[in-house]
């Protein structure tokens, strides 16, 4: 079978309390379609990370998800200042976020190490001053 | 234990989920960063925070929490009720500080994840 689904999503900028709508809606969606929960869990956690890091550090975005027989990809696509090194961001622990961030909650630097953990391919793209793309794949588990 | 213990354990009270109060708690987490509590894929985990915004409930529904207890008295606004209540996560605040109510959940048998390497 090739039947694909895709679901767009808009992340809003600035929304704090709006941030993780998409990712809920997404896993909602898995969910009712009988999905393994421990696929579920993985693709809502790693969207999450990305979705609010769109949302903290960017101006938010936008995510494509495409949902095949074998995977759920997501792409998270956003025009924020970008990431100068990549490695660097990727550490556990390493965050530029400020202190406002961190009093609600996040800046732990864990967020990239998590959709790292979570998701079974990883791939950042990012060009300073243009934006950031990051794509995600999780096998589903049956 | 259940969410019913954890309430009289930590002397604590229901905002949302008395109705959930049998449902078996198998581990818990206690942190105020969200990413932390992402890092821990457990089921049928209760988290502790000192936290108290829509993300804290947004994080649990992603990790499939099954209670959340605000420490310090801490008290969730509506829209964290109204949301905690669709997602079916059982709310609970407790006077405890931090410390002391893992500590006590912990003298009781619950126990967190692993070490970190
Ligand atoms: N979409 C993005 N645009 C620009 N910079 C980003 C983006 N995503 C991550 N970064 C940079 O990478 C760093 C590490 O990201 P990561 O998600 O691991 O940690 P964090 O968001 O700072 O904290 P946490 O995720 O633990 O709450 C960020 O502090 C930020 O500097
Ligand atoms: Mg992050």
């Amino acid at each position: 079978m090739s039947d694909k689904i895709k679901v767009f999503y808009e992340v809003p900028a600035d929304d704090f309390t709006r941030a993780g709508e998409a990712s809920s809606n997404l896993k909602s969606m898995l969910k009712k379609m009988g999905m393994n929960p421990e696929t579920v869990r993985k693709v809502a956690i790693a969207m999450y990370e990305g979705e609010i890091n769109m949302v903290i550090h960017a101006s938010g975005g936008t995510i494509d998800v495409t949902v095949s027989q074998e995977e759920i990809e997501m792409v998270l696509k956003d025009q924020g200042p970008g990431i100068a090194d990549i490695e660097m961001a990727m550490r556990a622990g390493y965050s530029t976020a400020p202190d406002k961030v961190r009093s609600l909650g996040f800046g732990a630097g864990m967020g990239l190490p998590n959709m790292k953990k979570y998701s079974d391919e990883l791939k950042i793209e990012s060009q300073v001053g243009i934006g950031t793309t990051v794509t995600m794949k999780v096998k589903i588990q049956c | 234990m259940t969410i019913e213990d954890i309430k009289e354990i930590l002397g604590a009270r229901f905002i949302v989920g008395d109705e959930w109060k049998n449902r078996e708690v198998h581990t818990a987490c206690g942190s105020d960063m969200m990413s932390d509590v992402l890092a821990f894929m457990k089921d049928q985990s209760v988290l502790l925070t000192g936290l108290c915004n829509l993300q804290v409930i947004r994080t649990a529904e992603m990790m499939d929490i099954v209670c959340i207890v605000f420490v310090r008295g801490k008290m969730p606004e509506d829209a964290m009720i109204e949301m905690a209540r669709e997602k079916e996560i059982a709310l609970l605040s407790t006077g405890h500080r931090m410390f002391s109510a893992c500590g006590l959940l912990y003298e009781k048998g619950l126990r967190g994840g692993p070490t970190y390497q």
